[in-house]
């Protein structure tokens, strides 16, 4: 621990708060939410003294990254000239909003869909890819593997291009079902990548003892190892949930159906509704909705979200 | 299951044989909805993309055979090609420089546990929930000279966060460090902990100051976290789209196209040609691929 080595520092003039942190890191090989003994620095009037100047800068930051989500939420529902909320505090903006075009709950249920589609669709595809590749061997795997990864290096435009075509092509034009695909083969790298080293971590003796009671690999795989690569699916449903629910560009490219619109694109129109004058109550009011399940879902689900970025899939 | 372990004790040779190609036929069949799907929607389109690119081809009339080199001649001519091509470098090395240095800076300052720097990490990834398309639509309504929260303050001075071009590219470079800050300093944080703590420690022994100990430890060990989000940031801003479709709109005065939106326009707005679209998908593709090796060979050479 570093407290020794802080202590005569406690008279110094008060230091730049980054290179604070620096001199400051303790280095136990812990997680960051790790648990951590507690310094005794704040308790002092020295140790208060230096560290009010850290207190003030943090808390200035981290007011600058909620200021505009707070703002939104609090302009949604406060009067403003040109909305349907012009005197007193409501949710007129909301109401506009439910009843642009096919109305909100008709673009509520088509993002729903398309997200509750590529979620099931990644897990399942890389529930199975990540056994597959975890613990078999079979000719190929290793192209497969780096082929599944290449998708992030290719350009989302240069992909969607043809895939306008190719679902043209195949009945899916317009179809909420052919997003939600796209959606999914974009998920790939990272759930595939996820699940292998999730299944990787568990033990093979684990479902070589299903095997000798009988189990076949199929069934090992449900019976045994899936609670097992649990923590790894939550992570990876909540970033396909997260990619998909916010995605723009591909219904824009593949949907012009405005039946079929998705939430985002929904509200981006929703901006120039009468003739160029834009409603910004009612956009905020579908910031709102759109922000409103991701952000609950991140704090719900922090660990997971976290966990994604610790299990070194972002290095694939 | 019991047969064949009897099996085993009879023939083990030819059991192995076999289980290693039923082993291989199981794998292919549990690897087959990712083969399926790599193939169709990525393999398959990537191919078609590039035949497009050498074909004359409508976004009504579908293919009119083949016009090499022609798709390419128009995407060159094309006459935003040139200034999305310098915008968005532009837009890169300003974005890349801010998330990287703050990312890093956010890092430091929240690599502790203790309760207050847990509630500082949460605010700063708040932002990382939303979609790109929400925040820019967030900051659409906070940035306006009507709505927004500096409205009032604006209008005596005459200026508008996207009224000019520098204005424009800054706020937008503002929306997406506020979006991103969070997601790349997270990413620092798991590079830093894997820096061993005894070299901290060996270096406070030898009398290294803090900015001494930052440069010859922190940052050579980080290396490979930094290229990896040097990698990310410069390939996401590259293809930067929603948050100048949406915020910008191209605008003011087509100053702020990236080539991305060069791309869906000439596909979907007013041109509607798919064939040069496809001309220039396959351009920034390669382009793409030339500086990420480029990157990754000057960190590798670095390390040396």
């Amino acid at each position: 621990m570093t407290t020794s080595s802080q202590t005569p520092r406690a008279t110094d003039a008060p230091v730049e708060p980054a290179a604070r942190a620096v001199a400051d890191q303790d280095h136990e090989p812990e997680g960051p939410r790790g648990p951590r003994l507690d310094r005794n620095r704040g308790t002092t009037l020295a140790g208060v003294a230096i560290r009010t100047p850290y207190w003030v800068f943090t808390a200035g930051l981290a007011v600058l990254f909620i200021y505009p989500l707070a703002w939104t939420t609090w302009a949604s529902v406060s009067p403003l000239p040109g909305t349907n909320q012009t005197d007193g505090y409501g949710f007129g903006n909301y109401v506009t909003l439910a009843n642009y075009q096919a109305g909100i709950w008709q673009y509520l249920y088509n993002s729903a869909f398309v997200s509750i589609t590529t979620v099931v669709l990644t897990l399942l595809i890389s529930f199975l890819g990540g056994y597959a590749f975890a613990r078999f061997s079979f000719p190929g795997k290793n192209a497969l593997f780096l082929v599944t990864l290449a998708i992030l290096m290719v350009p989302y435009a240069t992909l969607l291009i043809p895939l306008y075509v190719l679902l043209n092509e195949v009945g899916l034009q317009n179809s909420l079902l052919g997003v939600a695909l796209v959606l999914t083969m974009f998920q790939l790298p990272f759930s595939t990548f996820m699940m292998r080293i999730s299944f990787e971590s568990v033990p093979k003796e684990l479902d070589e003892a299903a095997k000798v009671d009988g189990c076949s690999t199929w069934a090992a795989l449900w019976r045994v190892l899936l609670p097992a690569v649990k923590p790894g699916l939550i992570t990876v449903g909540l970033f396909a949930f997260l990619t998909a629910w916010n995605d723009f560009m591909a219904p824009l490219i593949l949907i012009n159906d405005s039946q079929k619109l998705t939430l985002p694109l929904a509200v981006s129109n929703l901006r120039v509704q009468v003739q160029g004058v834009v409603d910004y109550g009612a956009t905020e009011a579908g910031v709102v909705v759109l922000a409103l399940p991701c952000i609950l879902l991140f704090l719900l689900l922090q660990r997971h979200y976290v966990a994604g970025f610790m299990s070194g899939a972002f290095k694939g | 299951m019991s047969l064949i372990a009897t099996q085993r004790r009879v023939r083990p040779p030819r059991r192995r044989a076999r289980v290693g190609r039923r082993e291989a036929v199981q794998g292919w069949l549990y690897a087959s909805p990712t083969a399926i799907f790599v193939l169709l929607l990525f393999v398959f389109p990537l191919l078609l993309v590039l035949q497009m690119s050498g074909s004359d081809w409508p976004l009504l009339g579908g293919n009119r055979g083949p016009n090499v080199p022609d798709n390419f001649v128009q995407a060159v001519d094309n006459r935003f090609f040139v200034d999305s091509i310098v915008f968005t470098l532009k837009y890169t090395a300003v974005a890349t420089v801010l998330l990287i240095g703050l990312g890093l800076g956010l890092a430091l300052l929240v690599q502790e546990s203790s309760r207050w720097q847990n509630l500082l990490r949460v605010s700063f990834l708040v932002p990382s929930a939303l979609g790109l398309a929400s925040a820019s639509l967030l900051f659409y309504v906070l940035y306006s000279p009507i709505a927004g929260p500096a409205s009032g303050l604006l209008a005596g001075t005459g200026f508008t966060f996207l009224g000019t071009p520098n204005a424009a590219l800054f706020s937008t470079v503002f929306l997406i460090v506020w979006r991103f800050a969070g997601f790349y300093m997270l990413l620092m944080l798991v590079g830093l902990q894997g820096i061993p703590g005894d070299l901290y420690e060996a270096a406070r022994i030898d009398g290294a100051g803090r900015w001494q100990t930052f440069r010859s430890i922190t940052i050579p060990l980080l290396k490979p976290t930094l290229a990896l989000t040097t990698i990310m940031c410069v390939t996401g801003s590259l293809l930067a789209f929603e948050q100048f479709y949406i915020l910008t709109k191209g605008g003011p005065d087509n100053s702020t196209i990236t080539i991305v939106q060069l791309i869906y326009s000439v596909a979907f707005q007013g041109q509607n040609d798919l064939g040069v679209a496809a001309a220039l998908s396959v351009m920034a593709l390669l382009a793409l691929v030339v500086i990420n090796m480029a990157q990754l060979r000057a960190f590798r050479t670095d390390e040396r």
